[in-house]
C-alpha cells in the first residue's frame, strides 16, 4: 500500500458553523492532529463536498481521512470511500445537539468538539485499510448432516442453486421420521385432510441429483478447519473413512421421540395398546386407509389421544419442559385416519391448550366436523389391565374426575433434539482430563460418542446448545445466528417443529450456508458484522500462552497449537474483538480496530488541570445499542454533560483494561462503560461481551485502589438502544457523582 | 428521474418491514442484486412500532440497527421508499414491474437537521403512532428512520407551510415540484414481503372498539408502553388519562372466528402474555392483568414464558370468549360479560382498560395483486404457480418475528434459485 497521507474534512453545515469555531477545529486538525490536508466545507455530504474528498483520494493520494461532521451512523451513503481508512468525529449528534443552546456554553461546546477532532485524527493514524482475511479458502461445497426431511430439503435447495452437496445419513435409507409416516398435516389450502408426504419424490430427486453425493450408514467422525475449508472425515459402517472438503455445514440431525417407557403411569411400555404417535403411524401405514387395527389384530373402535404426554412439565425432571409444537396437529391428523376409515370410531383428544396456529385452525375445524371429540382435560393414569384401556383424567371444564375407555391410547410425546454433546457438561470434563484425571478422560471419550459433528475445536465437539438441548439461535431477529460460523442447525434439532416449518428452516439454512462459503471465499466476516474485511492478527512473540483468548472467544474461532499458542481461524471469526479485550499482553489487533486506535483517542483528549472544575469522563459504548442510543439522544435534543467523550466499541467484550488504566492515568475523572443487557436474556450479539466486560471490570477495583482512586471512577451500565432519554440521565447522574467525589488526583502526572 | 439498473438477474423485494429487509439482505449478502421497495417513507414496518419482543423482552430497534448497518454497507442493495408495485407482468426469470414512487418532497440532500419542522405550523395525526398523537407536517418518521430524511405531508403542498419549509432548508433538500413517478424495471424474481395489518377491531361489535375510548388494540397498547410513544411509556387510558392498572386482555379478537378471521393469528397469545409484563413493569404488585382466552398457544420454548407469566401473581387467566363489553358511565370503566368455561359460571368483571389482541390479516387484502399470485382463503400469499414470485414472512402466513425472518431467509434462497436457473439456461444457450 502507498504511503500514508492523512486528511481531515470539517463540515460547518447543520448548525456546526454557527455553534463552533471551525477555524479553531481546522487548526487543531493541522497542528495537533498533524493532518497533511485540512479542508472545510459548509455542506460536506452534498455531491460537491463528497467530490472534494474523492478528488483528494485520487489526485492527492490521500489514504486516511477523518470526517468531522455528523455521527458515523448518518450520511453513510455520501461518506462511502471503501478505498481509504476513515474515522468520523461526531460533532453534530455528539456535540451541538446535546449541549444546551446559548453563549454560556460556548466554551465547553468548543472544547468537546476540539477533543473529538483530536480523537478522530489520533484514531486514523493508527488505522489501516482492512485487506480481507488472507487465509481465506474457496471451497464452496456444502455438507448436510442428516437425511430426514430437513436434510433432504437443505441438500436439494443448495444443489438447485448450483452448489455441490455432500449428504451424510446414519441410517441405511433417506427420509428420517417422514419415511415412517402414512400422511402429513396439510400445508396448503384447503387444510381439511391429511396429505401425501411427498417423501418418495423428494428422496428420488436428491438421490438422482448430479450435484449431491449421498453417504448412507455413515457418520461424521471428525470436522476440522473453518468456513471455506472444512475437512470432514466420513465414517462408513463398513469401517472405511472418506475425506470430504466442504465450505459450510447444515446440521439437520433431527430429533428422537421422547421415550414412551418413561411414562408408565400413562401405560407407556406396559401394553401394546398404548402407543406413541410414531407407533400410530406404523399402524396407519399397515392399514392404508382401511380401519386401523391394534398389534393384536383387533379393529380399533375407540381411541384416546393424550396430548402433552411427558411434555410441558417442568415439575418432573424426567419430562420435557417445553411444548413440541406439532403434536396437536399430528393427533388431529391421526384422529382423521380413524374417522376417514370408519366414522363410527370414537376418537377423543384430551388436551389442555389446543395449539394449531395459522391455517391449522381450518384443519382443527375439519376434525370437529368429522366428529372428533376434543376434551379439555388432564390424564393422570391409564390402566391397561383389560382389553380396553381406562384413561383416568380430570375434566377441566366440568372440574371433576372422569374415566374413558379406549381400545387404543396414543401418547403425544415430544421431540428430543439430536444435538450431540452439551458443551456445558463437556467443558468440566476437559478441565478434569487436562489436570490428569483418568475418570475425566474416560467420561470425555464416553460423552463424545453422541457427538454429531466431532469438531476438533478447542471449545468442544458440537455447536453450543441454547435451551432444553436445542441448537437454537438466541436472537429473535436472526434465527440462524449460530455460535459456530459456517455451521447452521436446521429443523427439529434447532427447535421443536413440524414438517412445514422444517422445510422452511432447511431452505433458510441452505441460504446461510451458501452465504458462508461466499463470504469465506473473499475473506469477509459473517453476520452480524457482515462485509467486514478486517481480521484479527496476533503478535505471537509477545504471547504468554495464557489461553484467555481461546477460552473467551464466543465463536470458538481460536484453537491452540501443541505449545498452547493461539491459532486463529479467521473465517470462523466474527470480528467482535473479544480476544483483543481479553489479551493481557495486548498482542491481538485488527487493522482498523486495535488497542492503539482506541488508546490513541483516549490519550488525544486535552486534559484540563485539577483546578479547572472541568472533569473528563470517558464513555466506551457498544456500537450497536449504546452508541445509537447516544446518537438518538442527540437527535431528540436530550441535554447531557459536555464533559464526556464517547468512543464507540465493537463490543464491550473488546474493551481491554489497558484503555481504562490509560484513561485514568491520563487524568480522566471517570469511565462509563455502556453495553448490552447480560444474563439469561442477554442481548449482546457477540454473546458474552457485556458480561465479560462486567466481569473484567469487577477485577479492576484493586487496580483503582492501588492508584489511590475511588472505585466509582469506573462504572458499567446496561444500556438498550431505546434508552435515548435514559442515557442522557445516566450521564448527568454520573457527572454529578464525579463532581461529588472530586477531580482525579492523577491529572498532570503525564 | 430515478435511474436504476435492473436485469433478469435482479431480485425485487416488495415490503421493507423485517421480513422484506431480511429477504433483501440475505440475498444481497449472497452476492445477488436486490431492489427493495417500501410503500412508507422509512424501513422497519410494524416491528419498528413494537416496544419489546417476546420472549426476551428485547427491543425491536436493536435488530433494526443491525439490519440497517448491513444495508448501509451493502452495494448490491438498492432501496426505494414511498414506492408501490402497480403491476407485474411476464414470467419467472423475466418479469416487468411497474413502480409508482410518491413524492416525499425532500431529496437526499436532507441532513435531518430539523430546521424545516421548526417552521411548519400544521400538525397532522402521526402515522407512526397509529394516529394516537400529532406531529408537525414536516417530520422524521421516528428516531431510527431510514432513510434519515424528513418527509413533507402532501397536505401542506401549495400552502405557506411548504414555502416556509423550503426557505428554512439551507441544503436545497426540499423540492416542492416533486411529482409522482412511474418506472418500469426488469427483474428475475419477486419476493412479496408485504406483511400484515391488524384486523379492523370495530367490526367486532360486542367489544365496542368504536364506541368505548378505553377499548384499544394490542398494537396501540405497544405505543402506550413505549417510552418513545404518545404517553412517554405511561399506561394511561384514553378517556381520562387515568393510570390503567386493571387491564383485560381479550384473546382471539377477530381470530378463530368464522364471522371474522377464520384462522388463528398465532402471535396474539404471546403478545398478550408479553403485555401483561408491561403492566408489571409499570406497577409491580399494584397492577392487574386478566387474560380471557380459548387456548394459550405458546409453542416450543415459548412455553417457558407462559409458565413464568402463570406464576406471576398479578396475572389471571380466564378461559372464556368474552360475550360483551358494557361501559360503566360513571367511572369510564368497562364491564366484561361472559361465561368462564372452567366450571361454567357467569361473570361481569370491571376493568380500567381493555386491550383487544387483534388478529393478523394480510396487508395485501384490499390491494390488487398480480393475477398469477395464488392466495389462500384468508388472503395470505402462497406465491405464483411458476415459483418465480415467492411470499415471505407474515404476507405468507400469520407468523411471529422469529418465524417471519426464517421464512424470509428461505424466500431469499428461492428467489436466488430463480435467477440462478435463468442464468444457467442462458449460459446453456
Amino acid at each position: 500500500m502507498a504511503e500514508m497521507k492523512t486528511a481531515a474534512y470539517i463540515c460547518s453545515g447543520c448548525g456546526l458553523g454557527d455553534q463552533l469555531d471551525i477555524a479553531q477545529l481546522s487548526k487543531i486538525a493541522q497542528k495537533e492532529g498533524k493532518m497533511a490536508l485540512v479542508r472545510n466545507h459548509e455542506f460536506l455530504c452534498n455531491p460537491e463536498g463528497v467530490q472534494i474528498i474523492r478528488d483528494d483520494i485520487e489526485k492527492e493520494a490521500v489514504t486516511h481521512i477523518c470526517i468531522a461532521a455528523c455521527s458515523r451512523r448518518a450520511k453513510t451513503e455520501a461518506f462511502n470511500f471503501p478505498e481509504v481508512a476513515m474515522s468520523r468525529a461526531n460533532l453534530r449528534e455528539g456535540v451541538i445537539w446535546i449541549i444546551a443552546q446559548g453563549n454560556e456554553h460556548d466554551e465547553v461546546r468548543q472544547e468537546m468538539a476540539n477533543d473529538y477532532v483530536r480523537m478522530g485524527c489520533a484514531e486514523i493514524k493508527k488505522m489501516k485499510l482492512p485487506q480481507g482475511n488472507p487465509n481465506h479458502a474457496n471451497n464452496k461445497r456444502i455438507l448436510v448432516v442428516g437425511g430426514g426431511v430437513t436434510g433432504l430439503t437443505a441438500a436439494l435447495a443448495a444443489a438447485e442453486t448450483g452448489y455441490e452437496v455432500v449428504l451424510v445419513e446414519k441410517n441405511n435409507q433417506l427420509g428420517g421420521w417422514a419415511a415412517k409416516m402414512w400422511k402429513r398435516v396439510p400445508f396448503k389450502q384447503p387444510y381439511a385432510e391429511p396429505q401425501e408426504t411427498g417423501l418418495v419424490e423428494l428422496v428420488a430427486k436428491v438421490s438422482s441429483h448430479s450435484r449431491i453425493t449421498v453417504y448412507l450408514n455413515s457418520t461424521v467422525a471428525e470436522t476440522s478447519g473453518a468456513p471455506g475449508r472444512f475437512n470432514i472425515k466420513v465414517a462408513q459402517e463398513s469401517g472405511s473413512v472418506t475425506t470430504e472438503e466442504v465450505g459450510a455445514i447444515v446440521q439437520a440431525s433431527g430429533f428422537s421421540s421422547y421415550d414412551i417407557n418413561k411414562l408408565p403411569e400413562l401405560g407407556g411400555g406396559k401394553s401394546t395398546n398404548v402407543v406413541d404417535q410414531a407407533g400410530l403411524e406404523a399402524l396407519a401405514c399397515k392399514a392404508m386407509d382401511t380401519p386401523l387395527k391394534r398389534a393384536d389384530g383387533k379393529e380399533i373402535k375407540s381411541v384416546v389421544f393424550i396430548q402433552c404426554a411427558g411434555q410441558r412439565n417442568e415439575a418432573n425432571p424426567d419430562h420435557l419442559p417445553y411444548c413440541s409444537g406439532h403434536c396437536c396437529a399430528t393427533s388431529v391428523k391421526q384422529a382423521m385416519y380413524f374417522k376417514n376409515a370408519n366414522p363410527d370410531v370414537n376418537t377423543v383428544v384430551l388436551y389442555t391448550d389446543l395449539r394449531m396456529p395459522g391455517m391449522g385452525e381450518d384443519f382443527y375445524r375439519s376434525a370437529q366436523d368429522k366428529g372428533v371429540i376434543f376434551t379439555k382435560g388432564k390424564a393422570s393414569r391409564v390402566d391397561t389391565a383389560g382389553d380396553a384401556c381406562k384413561v383416568v383424567f380430570r375434566d377441566l371444564i366440568l372440574d371433576e374426575d372422569a374415566v374413558i375407555d379406549a381400545e387404543l391410547v396414543v401418547l403425544a410425546t415430544g421431540q428430543v433434539p439430536n444435538a450431540g454433546v452439551d458443551l456445558e457438561a463437556w467443558n468440566p470434563l476437559v478441565t478434569a482430563a487436562e489436570s490428569g484425571s483418568e475418570e475425566g478422560k474416560q467420561k470425555k471419550v464416553e460423552m463424545q460418542k453422541i457427538s454429531v459433528l466431532n469438531l476438533n475445536y478447542r471449545q468442544g465437539p458440537d455447536v453450543p446448545q441454547l435451551k432444553h438441548g436445542f441448537n437454537d439461535s438466541h436472537f429473535i431477529c436472526f434465527p440462524y445466528e449460530t455460535r459456530r460460523t459456517g455451521i447452521y442447525a436446521a429443523g427439529s434439532v434447532r427447535r421443536p417443529m413440524d414438517m412445514l416449518q422444517a422445510t422452511e428452516d432447511a431452505t433458510g439454512a441452505a441460504l446461510k450456508a451458501i452465504q458462508a462459503v461466499e463470504n469465506a471465499s473473499i475473506g469477509r466476516a459473517a453476520h452480524p458484522r457482515s462485509g467486514d474485511l478486517s481480521f484479527p492478527s496476533v503478535r505471537l512473540e509477545g504471547c504468554t500462552q495464557c489461553k484467555r483468548c481461546t477460552v473467551e472467544c464466543p465463536f470458538g474461532a481460536i484453537d491452540e497449537d501443541e505449545k498452547r499458542f493461539p491459532v486463529f481461524n479467521e473465517s470462523r471469526c466474527r470480528r467482535c474483538g473479544t480476544c483483543m479485550g481479553a489479551c493481557p499482553v495486548r498482542v491481538i489487533s485488527f487493522e482498523n480496530y486495535s488497542v492503539d486506535t482506541v488508546g490513541n483517542q483516549i490519550k488525544a483528549v486535552d486534559m484540563p488541570d485539577e483546578f479547572s472544575e472541568r472533569p473528563r469522563i470517558l464513555i466506551l459504548a457498544c456500537e450497536n445499542d449504546a452508541y445509537p442510543a447516544l446518537d438518538m439522544a442527540g437527535l431528540q435534543h436530550h441535554v447531557y454533560s459536555a464533559f464526556v467523550r464517547a468512543i464507540p466499541v465493537r463490543c464491550l467484550g473488546s474493551v481491554n483494561t489497558i484503555w481504562i488504566t490509560d484513561a485514568l492515568n491520563s487524568g480522566f475523572d471517570g469511565v462509563m462503560m455502556m453495553g448490552c443487557k447480560h444474563g439469561e436474556n442477554y442481548q449482546c450479539h457477540f454473546v458474552k461481551g457485556s458480561e465479560l466486560a462486567n466481569y473484567r471490570m469487577s477485577k479492576i477495583d484493586d487496580t483503582l485502589k492501588q492508584l489511590g482512586l475511588e472505585t466509582e471512577r469506573v462504572a458499567t451500565y446496561e444500556v438498550a438502544i431505546t434508552d435515548n432519554a435514559r442515557v442522557a440521565k445516566l450521564i448527568n447522574e454520573y457527572a454529578a457523582k464525579i463532581n461529588e467525589i472530586g477531580m482525579s488526583p492523577m491529572k498532570g502526572f503525564n | 428521474m430515478t435511474a436504476i439498473i435492473a436485469t433478469n438477474q435482479t431480485i425485487l423485494v416488495v415490503g421493507g418491514g423485517i421480513s422484506g429487509m431480511t429477504a433483501a439482505l440475505e440475498a444481497a449478502e449472497c452476492g445477488k442484486q436486490v431492489i427493495l421497495v417500501e410503500r412508507n417513507s422509512s424501513l422497519g414496518g410494524r416491528t419498528a412500532l413494537l416496544y419489546r419482543y417476546f420472549p426476551k423482552m428485547c427491543h425491536p430497534t436493536c435488530g433494526l440497527e443491525i439490519n440497517l448497518r448491513r444495508l448501509k454497507a451493502n452495494r448490491n442493495l438498492r432501496i426505494l421508499t414511498q414506492t408501490e408495485v402497480t403491476s407485474v407482468t411476464g414470467q419467472r426469470g423475466d418479469y416487468t414491474v411497474s413502480l409508482k414512487i410518491s413524492p416525499r418532497y425532500v431529496n437526499s440532500n436532507c441532513t435531518a437537521c430539523g430546521e424545516c419542522a421548526k417552521v411548519v405550523k400544521k400538525e397532522i395525526p402521526n402515522p407512526y403512532e397509529y394516529n394516537l398523537s400529532r406531529t408537525r407536517a414536516a417530520y422524521l418518521p421516528h428516531a431510527m428512520a431510514y432513510p434519515q430524511h424528513y418527509v413533507l405531508d402532501p397536505s401542506i403542498i401549495g400552502t405557506p407551510d411548504a414555502d416556509n419549509a423550503k426557505a428554512a432548508c439551507k441544503y436545497n433538500a426540499i423540492d416542492l415540484d416533486m411529482q409522482v413517478e412511474t418506472i418500469e424495471l426488469k427483474v428475475g424474481a419477486v419476493v412479496w414481503a408485504t406483511g400484515w395489518k391488524p384486523y379492523e377491531a370495530a367490526k367486532i361489535q360486542p367489544y365496542g372498539y368504536d364506541r368505548f375510548d378505553n377499548v384499544i388494540t394490542s398494537l396501540e397498547f405497544e405505543r402506550y408502553a413505549d417510552p418513545h410513544g404518545p404517553t412517554g411509556g405511561k399506561l394511561l387510558r384514553p378517556s381520562d388519562g387515568k393510570e390503567a392498572k386493571n387491564i383485560a386482555f381479550i384473546q382471539c379478537a377477530g381470530s378463530r372466528d368464522q364471522n371474522h378471521l377464520h384462522h388463528c393469528s398465532r402471535i396474539c397469545c404471546m403478545a398478550s402474555l408479553k403485555q401483561t409484563q408491561y403492566v408489571r413493569e409499570a406497577y409491580g404488585e399494584q397492577g392487574k392483568s386478566t387474560v380471557y382466552y380459548i387456548d394459550i398457544r405458546s409453542i416450543d420454548r415459548l412455553e417457558d414464558f407462559y409458565r413464568k407469566v402463570q406464576q406471576d401473581s398479578t396475572v389471571n387467566f380466564v378461559k372464556s370468549k368474552v360475550a360483551q363489553i358494557k361501559l360503566d358511565e360513571k367511572t369510564g370503566d368497562l364491564i366484561l360479560h361472559g361465561v368462564d368455561t372452567e366450571g361454567y359460571h357467569r361473570y361481569a368483571t370491571q376493568h380500567d382498560l381493555v386491550v383487544l389482541a387483534v388478529g393478523m390479516e394480510p396487508e395485501s387484502n384490499g390491494i390488487k395483486l398480480p393475477a398469477d399470485l395464488i392466495t389462500d382463503s384468508s388472503g395470505f400469499i402462497e406465491g405464483s404457480a411458476d415459483l418465480g414470485q415467492i411470499a415471505a414472512g407474515a404476507a405468507s402466513s400469520p407468523l411471529d418475528v422469529n418465524r417471519a425472518t426464517q421464512s424470509a431467509t428461505a424466500a431469499a434462497l428461492r428467489a436466488i434459485q430463480v435467477v440462478y436457473k435463468t442464468s444457467a439456461i442462458e449460459e446453456a444457450r
